[in-house]
C-alpha cells in the first residue's frame, strides 16, 4: 500500500492520532506526517508493524505504549519519548527532552544529539525483551535512575559545550541492566548502588552490534563504528539488588 | 465508576512562554498569543495572562498601575489612595471585549502615575514608595488588587484559556519588545483572577510552572522587608524575592538566581575556594529565599528576560535564539510555532539562569557580563 501523507499543521493531537489509528485499521502501515509541531502521543498504543515518518517537532510521549514498528523523527522530540514502550524503534534526528524511555520494557531509542534529564528511569527487561537507548550527545541528571534492566549507551560524539557527558545522580537506585558511557565518568556523579566494571570482549561485541545499527540509522552524518569504538567505554552495573528493599514494609 | 471532571482533559502542568527582541524591535501581541496558545493542553482554563514591555511609550516615565476591583467601592477607595500619593497623568478602564467564555470580569482599570514626594522624608526612594503603595492597596483595601505597577509595561490576566484572555484584553492591539505569557493549571490554590500569572511588582513580572513548597518560609522572610503576600498563590513570592534581592540588595541577577535555585551543598563542597565561599555565603544569608519544589520561571523586567529551572529540572524548559530574538518556553513546539527555524535551540541546564538583556540596557556591573 502507498504511504499515507498527513499534513498535521494546526491539527489537534487527538484528531491526528485517531486518523492514524483509523488508517491502520484500513490497512495502511506507512505514514508520513508533515508539519508536526508538538502533537502528543503520536503512535500511542499501536500494535501493528507501522512505519511513521515525522517531519517537525514530535510532542510529548511519542510512541507511548507501542509494541511494533518504527518511528523516525527528522527533527527534535519533546519529553517522554518511548514512555512505557514495548517494542518499537524510535529514531530522532535531533535532540530529545526529559524522561525519555520511562518504564520502557522493549524496543529502541536512537537519539542523534543530546537527551534531557531522567533518561531510562525504571527501564526493565521482560523475558526476552531488552530495551536499548543510544544517545549520540550528552545526557542530563538522573540518567538511568531506578533502572531495573536494559541497556543505556551514551556516546558523547559531538562534545559541543562545556557540560560533562552525563549529569549528577547517575544511576541512583539502579538495580538491573547495564550503562555504557563512552569515555571517563567522574565517580562523584554516581552513588554507591553502582560500580564501574571492566568492559569485556563480550561487551565490545554487544556494543559494536548496537552502535553499528545506530550508525546505519544516521548514515547521513558520516558516523563510523570503528572510530566510535576506538575510544574506551565506562561500564556501570548495579552492585546491590533492591537497594531500597529495606524501606518497604514487606 | 466513571470519573467526571469539569473538562475532558488530561492532567498536565502550567505552560509558559516568553519572547524578547534584544534590539527592541516591537513584537505584535498576536505572536505571543499564538505561542502560549499552542500549549493550551498544559492549562485547564482556570488562569492565563500576559506581560508586555514597551506597550505604553506615550507614558513611558509614569508608573502604569493595572488594578482589578471586585466592586465600585473598592475602586473609590483605591482612587482616593492613589490621588493622595500620586499625580495621575492619565487613567482609564483597561480596554476589554467580551468573549465566548468570558462574559463577566472584575472591574479593570489602569492609571499612569508619578509619585508625590512626601516633604518630610529624608531619603526618598521612588521604587520603595511605589512598592509600599502596591502593598497598601493589596493589603488594606478590600477587593482591590494591583496586577502591575511598572513603567512602560503591563500585566493582563484573568480566568480563562490563554487565547480567550488574549482576546478579552485585546492583546493583539499591543506591540511589545518583550512578552511573557502563561497558561495555568491550578493545583493547590484557587483559580481566580488575582491568582493568574504573571505576578508582578514594579516592572518585575514572573510566570511560573510548578509549585513553591517553601512558600511559607519565603513569605515570612519577605514580610520582614515590607512585602505582603495577598494573592493566595505561591508564585507571588518569586516576584517579591527578585525585587528584594536584585533591586534592593543589588545582587547580580545571576547570583540572585543562585539564591533561588542554590546548588546542593555536596556540589558546593567541590568548588574552588573562592566559589565555595561565595555559594556558602549565598546559602547562609539567603537560605530563606531558596525556592523549594519544582519550578520553571520566567522573570521579565525593563532590562530583559531571565529563565530559570529548579536545580533538578522538575519542570520542562526550552530556549532558542533567532537573530535578535530569544525565546523561552515550556515546550519547543511553542517556540517553533512562532519561529519555525531558530538559529539554535537548547535545553538549559537546571539551576543555571538563561539571561537575555536588551542591547541598550545599561544595568551596570550587576547585569553586564552575563549576556546570552
Amino acid at each position: 500500500m502507498e504511504p499515507l501523507i498527513i499534513d498535521a499543521k494546526g491539527m489537534h493531537y487527538r484528531r491526528l492520532n485517531q486518523m492514524i489509528r483509523d488508517k491502520v485499521a484500513e490497512g495502511y502501515r506507512h505514514f508520513i506526517l508533515e508539519n508536526v509541531n508538538g502533537q502528543r502521543y503520536i503512535g500511542a498504543g499501536i500494535m501493528e508493524e507501522v512505519f511513521i515518518e515525522i517531519h517537525g517537532v514530535a510532542g510529548n510521549d511519542l510512541g507511548v505504549f507501542m509494541k511494533r514498528g518504527t518511528i523516525i523523527v527528522y527533527d527534535n522530540a519533546q519529553d517522554g519519548v518511548g514512555n512505557t514502550m514495548e517494542g518499537t524503534k524510535i529514531v530522532v534526528h535531533g535532540m530529545a527532552g526529559d524522561v525519555c524511555g520511562y518504564g520502557m520494557r522493549g524496543g529502541k531509542l536512537h537519539i542523534l544529539r543530546d537527551i534531557g534529564y531522567r533518561t531510562g528511569i525504571h527501564m526493565k527487561t521482560y523475558k526476552d525483551m531488552v530495551p536499548v537507548i543510544i544517545i549520540g550527545g550528552k545526557a542530563g541528571d538522573f540518567f538511568g535512575e531506578y533502572m531495573a534492566g536494559g541497556i543505556l549507551i551514551l556516546l558523547n560524539l559531538w562534545d559541543d559545550d562545556d557540560r560533562p557527558v552525563v549529569g549528577n545522580f547517575l544511576a541512583t537506585g539502579m538495580h538491573g541492566g547495564t550503562i555504557y558511557i563512552r569515555g571517563e565518568v567522574d565517580p562523584y556523579l554516581f552513588g554507591k548502588e553502582v560500580g564501574v566494571v571492566e568492559v569485556t570482549e563480550e561487551d565490545k561485541l554487544l556494543l559494536r552490534k548496537h552502535i553499528s545499527e545506530y550508525c546505519e540509522d544516521f548514515k547521513d552524518h558520516g558516523l563510523d563504528v570503528d572510530e566510535i569504538m576506538s575510544e574506551s567505554f565506562t561500564k556501570l552495573i548495579p552492585v546491590s539488588t533492591r537497594p531500597y528493599g529495606k524501606i518497604y514494609a514487606y | 465508576m466513571m470519573v467526571l471532571t469539569t473538562r475532558d482533559r488530561e492532567i498536565s502542568g502550567c505552560g509558559l512562554a516568553g519572547i524578547i527582541s534584544r534590539k527592541k524591535i516591537l513584537i505584535p501581541g498576536e505572536t505571543i498569543i499564538r505561542s502560549i496558545s499552542h500549549m493550551i493542553e498544559r492549562g485547564n482554563g482556570l488562569g492565563a495572562g500576559y506581560a508586555g514591555y514597551g506597550i505604553y511609550p506615550q507614558f513611558a516615565d509614569a508608573y502604569a498601575f493595572h488594578v482589578m476591583y471586585d466592586d465600585e467601592l473598592a475602586r473609590k477607595e483605591t482612587e482616593e489612595y492613589i490621588r493622595k500619593h500620586f499625580h495621575v497623568i492619565h487613567y482609564e478602564e483597561i480596554p476589554t471585549k467580551k468573549t465566548k467564555n468570558i462574559q463577566e470580569s472584575p472591574l479593570l482599570w489602569r492609571y499612569f502615575l508619578k509619585p508625590i514626594e512626601p516633604p518630610d522624608v529624608e531619603s526618598f526612594v521612588e521604587e520603595d514608595f511605589v512598592m509600599k503603595a502596591v502593598m497598601d492597596i493589596n493589603d488594606k483595601i478590600k477587593g482591590a488588587y494591583v496586577f502591575s505597577s511598572g513603567k512602560n509595561m503591563g500585566a493582563f490576566k484573568g480566568v480563562g484559556e490563554p487565547d480567550e484572555i488574549g482576546e478579552f484584553y485585546r492583546i493583539e492591539e499591543y506591540q511589545a519588545y518583550l512578552w511573557t505569557a502563561h497558561t495555568r493549571f491550578p493545583t493547590n490554590t484557587p483559580g481566580w483572577w488575582g491568582g493568574a500569572h504573571p505576578f508582578t511588582l514594579l516592572d518585575w513580572a514572573v510566570v511560573h510552572n510548578g509549585e513553591i513548597s517553601s512558600y511559607g518560609t519565603n513569605k515570612r522572610y519577605l514580610e520582614m522587608f515590607g512585602y505582603k503576600c495577598t494573592l493566595r498563590t505561591d508564585t507571588e513570592v518569586v516576584a517579591y524575592l527578585i525585587d528584594l534581592l536584585v533591586r534592593r540588595h543589588k545582587l547580580p541577577l545571576r547570583i540572585a538566581a543562585y539564591a533561588l535555585a542554590s546548588p546542593f551543598w555536596k556540589d558546593i563542597d567541590r568548588l574552588p575556594e573562592r566559589q565555595r565561599r561565595l555559594f556558602t555565603a549565598i546559602r547562609m544569608v539567603y537560605g530563606a529565599a531558596l525556592l523549594n519544589g519544582p519550578f520553571a520561571i520566567l522573570v521579565s523586567w525593563n532590562g530583559g528576560l531571565m529563565g530559570l529551572n529548579d536545580r533538578i529540572k522538575l519542570r520542562p524548559f526550552v530556549a532558542a535564539v533567532k537573530d535578535d530574538k530569544v525565546y523561552m518556553a515550556s515546550e519547543e513546539s511553542a517556540i517553533r510555532e512562532v519561529c519555525p527555524s531558530p538559529d539554535r535551540v537548547w535545553a538549559p541546564k537546571a539551576g543555571d539562569p538563561v539571561i537575555a538583556l536588551f542591547e541598550d540596557f545599561d544595568g551596570g556591573e550587576q547585569f553586564r557580563e552575563y549576556q546570552v
